[in-house]
């Protein structure tokens, strides 16, 4: 008999498919960090209140810890692994180390994947992103070591 | 050609660990892959006060893949620790509300959140007592405050002067509790290799975290290792160990796997340290003129039943401004609540909220600019101490602040209006000690002509490793692309904790002592060198170092919604030399960022019935977000001043936070003519405020 | 977590008779990141849970009176940048984007906002008292921790405040909620949807378990193209409402032709202003005039030890916006 309380699922992630049984009550992110040893994407509240865990899925930013794994079946998902070519750096990382737009760097993949995905959302809805925008639309993600001022830099840098 | 000469201290090098962060590669404390991993959850008590009379597992034991529920009836004994925060599962006590009382270690995440829920804890309850009051009946004076200064001074005739002085302030201000909330929480992986212990841990000190630990297993500091190469943050919280450390040794060692144990961010406004709420007492008397001749500065504090943590923050009062009567003092109260700790800047933080408050009241008393005020209290030697500063560049910081800000341009009159809006801006001083501690390092010259330096240093985000990496190049002589700077485990030579702002002076010494012993090593054939700087330190001269700073705030708040909106901050410091402009002004803005936290939002909020702290998330304990930080600014004054260390810092990890919140409700009292003398300043008060 | 199995709904049928067939163990999940959040923290418990994300209630379509339909597995982000929204009912957009946060709105589910359970901090945690969640444990919010809970429609039993920003534009704009449930298939009034505390506040809402929304309706509002959101909070950004306000006014020859108002932040439920809505019809658009209807509308409120502040923050906010939207 099949456990109802698990069940099998196919993600792919950054391109590779990835075939789990997974209990129903994971989420993706503990999905990520413990199963598949892509601890890129961070634990800092587990509740959706910080996006250190963001990721993007099916192309969109999301809280990795809200989603349970069993539900995104078919799903592709980007982590912060997947988005250098080779050793060349997306340019949204180059941006972060030369605006110096962390400092402990835990909230730093996430905020580097809510950013691609609010640029592509600024980009389809046809926005401006000043600087006050760029602020608004990366309030969802927290960093307690206070970067803000550089991450909005690194950002427009990427966003012109 | 020629030779381009290297000098890497000054210059803006990015951080070394750089593109392992963006990329995802640097692992974090529970991040570490051990091979086969169980997993730990903790449980809290969920009384203030009480004795453990009987804990049902039955439950959580039953759940598929759960291994084991330890508690104080089934745990292993610990040697005595001097931290009781640590002795976990010791005995049946409850000390205060989510104090540590069962953990649950199982085969998966899932399983463990889940047991841990099902374990049922039956406490025989007490009355609790969690309210802290300047009138407490229980109110003592503690021996000494963090780290060791005296809890009381008094110099001079504090009450004659008062009584004398043609003007004086006599105000109370307070502070709330405060989370330091690192945005890592407090977590350890802990695996045991037949007596040997090895734990990945979030902290700011491995070798700090080593000896404790080791105590409390009846170890040899030998047989303990503790590595923290890449730390979430931590602002204090985790320079001294937490007790999830103990936990998951523990957890390791009766399931006989890794174990990997991460504190929840609820669980995080309980043992994992916080700012105690502060009430403090300002007495100032001045000429008419505008010259201090008294300061008074009473404090009041709490701390826990199980261990004794005075934050000093009257000690700023006696280093600050010049006056013949002085009188500072430290009363707590021991309550039913979780034990406080370091938070960014302990004493300067809250301390300097109120005396900078309390000298823009003085300034508007007398009719004086609080600049000019500030000016003409400047201070020659240290004022409680009598001893000479090693350099005080305070005067040129608010000068320089002034003119890079626009304050000629201010109208001291308050209420100015931009449509619905006030503006206001607004001033306070800044101080933080300059500390050095001893360390050592070794250095090491590799077949292929790279250098390799070793410390147990901590890179909590301050920027640790670059700084290093920069002083040892410079040392050598080398580009910094040469050398490789090893921290973050106790098996490196000995450290102090990443704390007191210290971090570079005391690290920075030894690796640059290391690297000068190699050059000369080298010289005789050697390859290898170690350093420890202890006889340098004890021969330094007594001299009172600090760095000062001044901080403008400029704010706008809503007369309909009273919306409280920072538009402008600017921080000058005075910090000694400043060894990676890049990193310090990312430390200075996040020190001030954290301050518009402390002025504004954040508040841990404590229902004193319950007695813990009620807004125990992210969601609810606010700090700054994005929106929330329109404009910072950061300068800063050279200062070469030769008695401070080697490397000639002061340190400039903590006092980008002091004095913030001064200035910001400085600026709300310029905009509004409304003072709020209770942090933080919420709308509430400010609704309607413009009709 | 407790246990729980996971079905992917595909028939809409199929998902409600399997909660309905439940005894109360299976509920509906959207974007999860209410529910999931609230399974974390030993709040909801349920033993199955049916995904209705993949339903076909994903479209937002124009009615053939010239409204919207808006199916309930739409993403709160989607609905806020559409075309017709942004250009026909500008408050539901801007109230959706003033709410959470980017990531959380590109998973959050129309259905599932509107379903939202209460962020008051007793609530959320299960070693504290709370009738909602338990009912019959009292309210320690009542003489505790209140500040940011409502002043006007609580009970005895309950103080807490209805969290969603969306609804209060979708109240404001009379929206119609349709529901597929056990009984088949009905449709209420939005401002029907959500319950004051009463004698039950373990109930937000009239539905039962199964009773699955299916759509939003937005009738043609033609003065809503003149419709304003404002919310104020604690910080700047990703925090919940204080005090909100959604309005869209219709100004002929200086008098309020006709308006539509709802409060958040203030209640149990989106606050529609029916009150305030009939004192201005007729009226002059002016200050004065919006201040008295605040108040009329503000008269049966009773703020509570903390939170008095409220209560002018909700007249100031109701005469700023409406003062704004007629000035254009
Ligand atoms: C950190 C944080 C900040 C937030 N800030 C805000 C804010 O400022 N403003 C705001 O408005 N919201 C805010 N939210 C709440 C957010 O908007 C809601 O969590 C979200 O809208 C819920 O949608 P969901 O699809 O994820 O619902 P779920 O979590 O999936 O479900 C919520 C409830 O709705 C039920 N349900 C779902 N779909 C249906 C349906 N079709 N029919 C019947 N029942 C259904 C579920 O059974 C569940 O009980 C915040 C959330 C977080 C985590
Ligand atoms: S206000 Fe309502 S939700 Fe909050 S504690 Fe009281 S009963 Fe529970
Ligand atoms: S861990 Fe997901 S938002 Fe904080
Ligand atoms: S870099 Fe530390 S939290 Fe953002």
């Amino acid at each position: 008999m099949v456990d109802p309380q698990r069940a099998a699922i196919t993600l792919a992630i950054n391109g590779a498919e990835q075939h789990l049984e997974v209990d129903t009550r994971a989420t993706l992110l503990d999905v990520l960090r413990e199963r598949l040893d892509l601890i890129g994407a961070k634990k800092g509240c587990d509740h959706g209140q910080c996006g250190s865990c963001t990721v993007l899925i099916d192309g969109r930013r999301a809280k990795s810890c809200l989603a349970l794994a069993v539900a995104l079946d078919g799903s592709s998902i980007t982590t912060v692994e997947g988005l250098a070519d080779g050793d060349e750096l997306h340019p949204l990382q180059a941006a972060f180390i030369d605006h110096d737009a962390f400092q402990c760097g835990y909230c730093t993949p996430g905020q580097i994947c809510s950013a691609i995905g609010m640029l592509e959302e600024a980009r389809a809805e046809g926005a401006e992103l000043t600087p006050e925008a760029i602020r608004e639309r990366m309030s969802g993600n927290i960093c307690r070591c206070g970067a803000y001022p550089n991450i909005v830099a690194a950002i427009a840098e990427v966003a012109e | 050609m020629a030779e381009v000469a290297t000098r890497a201290i000054g210059a803006p090098v990015r951080r070394i660990e750089g593109r392992a962060k963006v990329t995802g590669a640097a692992r974090y404390a529970v991040e570490h892959d051990p091979g086969e991993v169980a997993y730990g959850w903790i449980v809290q008590a969920q009384v203030a006060r009480g004795k453990i009379t009987d804990i049902d597992d039955a439950e959580a034991r039953s759940q598929p893949g759960v291994l084991h529920v330890l508690w104080h009836g089934n745990a292993p004994r610990l040697e005595e620790v001097s931290d009781a925060e640590l002795a976990v599962f010791q005995e049946p006590r409850v000390a205060y509300r989510g104090q540590i009382v069962a953990a649950v270690v199982a085969d998966n995440p899932e399983a463990a959140r889940e047991a841990a829920r099902l374990v049922r804890v039956k406490v025989h309850e007490e009355p609790h007592d969690v309210g802290l009051r300047a009138d407490h009946p229980h109110l003592y004076k503690p021996d000494k405050v963090n780290p060791s200064f005296p809890s009381d001074t008094d110099k001079g005739d504090v009450d004659a002067a008062l009584a004398r002085a043609e003007v004086t302030i006599d105000h109370t201000y307070s502070t709330p509790a405060y989370h330091n909330n690192a945005m890592e929480p407090h977590a350890t992986l802990a695996r045991w290799d037949g007596d040997r212990l090895t734990v990945y841990d979030s902290n700011q000190g491995a070798a700090a975290h080593r000896a404790p630990l080791a105590k409390a297993f009846g170890l040899e500091p030998e047989q303990v290792r503790v590595l923290a190469e890449h730390v979430g943050g931590g602002f204090g919280s985790k320079g001294t160990p937490r007790p999830q450390m103990i936990v998951a040794a523990m957890l390791a060692r009766i399931s006989g796997r890794a174990v990997k144990l991460p504190v929840t961010r609820q669980q995080m406004f309980a043992f994992t340290g916080y700012r105690t709420p502060t009430i403090q007492r300002m007495r100032l008397g001045a000429t008419g003129d505008g010259r201090i001749t008294a300061i008074e500065h009473r404090v009041f504090e709490q701390t826990s039943q199980i261990r004794e943590f005075a934050e000093q923050a009257a000690t700023p009062t006696r280093v600050m401004y010049a006056t013949d009567n002085l009188r500072t003092s430290h009363r707590l109260v021991r309550l039913d609540v979780p034990t406080p700790s370091w938070m960014r800047a302990p004493g300067e933080c809250p301390g300097m909220y109120a005396l900078e408050s309390a000298i823009d009241e003085l300034a508007l008393a007398v009719g004086i600019d609080p600049i000019e005020l500030r000016i003409r209290n400047d201070a020659d030697a240290e004022p409680d101490s009598g001893k000479p500063f090693s350099s005080r560049n305070l005067v040129a910081c608010l000068r320089e602040g002034a003119d890079r800000f626009g304050w000629a341009d201010r109208d001291p009159r308050q209420r100015q209006r931009d449509g619905r809006w006030f503006i206001g801006s607004g001033v306070a001083a800044s101080t933080y000690p300059a500390y050095q501690r001893d360390a050592e390092a070794t250095a090491r010259v590799q077949p292929d002509g790279s250098f390799r330096v070793g410390i147990a240093a901590a890179d909590i985000g301050t920027g640790a490793r670059t700084a290093l990496t920069q002083i040892a190049a410079d040392t050598l002589g080398v580009p910094v692309e040469r050398v490789r700077v090893d921290i973050g485990d106790s098996a490196l030579p000995r450290a102090g904790v990443a704390g007191g702002s210290m971090g570079t002076s005391s690290w920075g010494a030894a690796v640059a002592k290391a690297c000068e012993a190699l050059l000369a090593e080298m010289e005789r054939g050697g390859s290898e060198a170690h350093a420890d700087t202890k006889a340098e330190i004890e021969a330094k001269k007594d001299l009172a170092r600090h760095a000062f700073g001044a901080q403008f705030a400029e704010v706008r708040v809503d007369g309909e919604t009273g919306e409280i909106r920072v538009s402008r901050l600017l921080g000058v410091f005075a910090a000694g030399r400043i060894v990676n402009p890049v990193t310090a002004r990312s430390q200075f803005i996040g020190g001030m960022t954290m301050g518009m936290g402390m002025a504004l939002f954040e508040e841990s909020v404590m229902d004193r019935r319950y007695g813990d702290y009620l807004n125990h998330d992210l969601a609810q304990y606010h700090v700054p977000a994005n929106a929330d930080v329109a404009d910072i600014e950061v300068a800063w004054i050279e200062e070469d001043d030769p008695e401070l260390n080697r490397i000639g810092t002061k340190g400039i990890g903590e006092i980008g936070i002091v004095g913030t919140a001064a200035a910001i409700a400085n600026a709300v009292h310029h905009a509004t003519g409304l003072r709020f003398r209770a942090l933080p300043i919420h709308l509430d008060g400010l609704v309607g405020a413009g009709t | 977590m407790k246990p729980f199995a996971y079905e992917r709904a595909d028939e809409t049928a199929r998902a409600v008779s399997t909660v309905a067939g439940s005894h109360g163990h299976a509920t509906f999940l959207g974007g999860g990141t209410n529910l999931v959040d609230l399974m974390k923290l030993g709040v909801a418990t349920p033993e199955r849970l049916v995904d209705v994300t993949r339903l076909p209630h994903a479209e937002i379509t124009e009615t053939k009176y010239g409204g919207l339909l808006i199916g309930a597995a739409v993403r709160n982000s989607d609905l806020a940048v559409h075309p017709l929204v942004r250009e026909r009912y500008p408050v539901l957009s801007e109230a959706i984007l003033a709410g959470a946060s980017g990531q959380i709105r590109n998973m959050a589910t129309i259905g599932g906002n509107l379903l939202q359970r209460t962020r008051c901090p007793y609530f959320q945690d299960v070693s504290k008292a709370c009738n909602k969640r338990a009912p019959g444990s009292g309210c320690p919010a009542r003489h505790g921790e209140h500040r940011e809970l409502a002043i006007i429609g609580h009970s005895e039993h309950c103080v807490a405040t209805h969290p969603s920003d969306m609804a209060v534009a979708l109240a404001a704009l009379g929206a119609e909620v349709h529901v597929h449930g056990g009984q088949g298939l009905w449709s209420i009034p939005l401002t029907d949807l959500h319950r004051l505390p009463g004698e039950m506040p373990q109930r937000d809402t009239i539905l039962a378990p199964e009773d699955l929304i299916t759509h939003v309706e937005l009738p043609p509002l033609p003065l809503a193209r003149n419709s304003r959101y404002r919310k104020v909070r604690d910080r700047a950004s990703f925090a919940f409402a204080l005090v909100s306000l959604a309005a869209a006014v219709e100004v002929d020859g200086g008098n309020v032709a006709d308006c539509r108002i709802a409060f958040g932040g203030i209640a149990h439920k989106p606050w529609r202003a029916r009150k305030a809505e009939e004192t201005l019809r007729g009226r002059p658009a002016t200050p004065d005039a919006f201040g008295a209807a605040a108040d009329a509308e503000l008269a049966d409120a009773r703020p509570l030890r903390d939170n008095g502040f409220k209560l002018l923050l909700a007249r100031n906010l109701f005469v700023r916006v409406l003062t704004d939207l007629v000035d254009g």
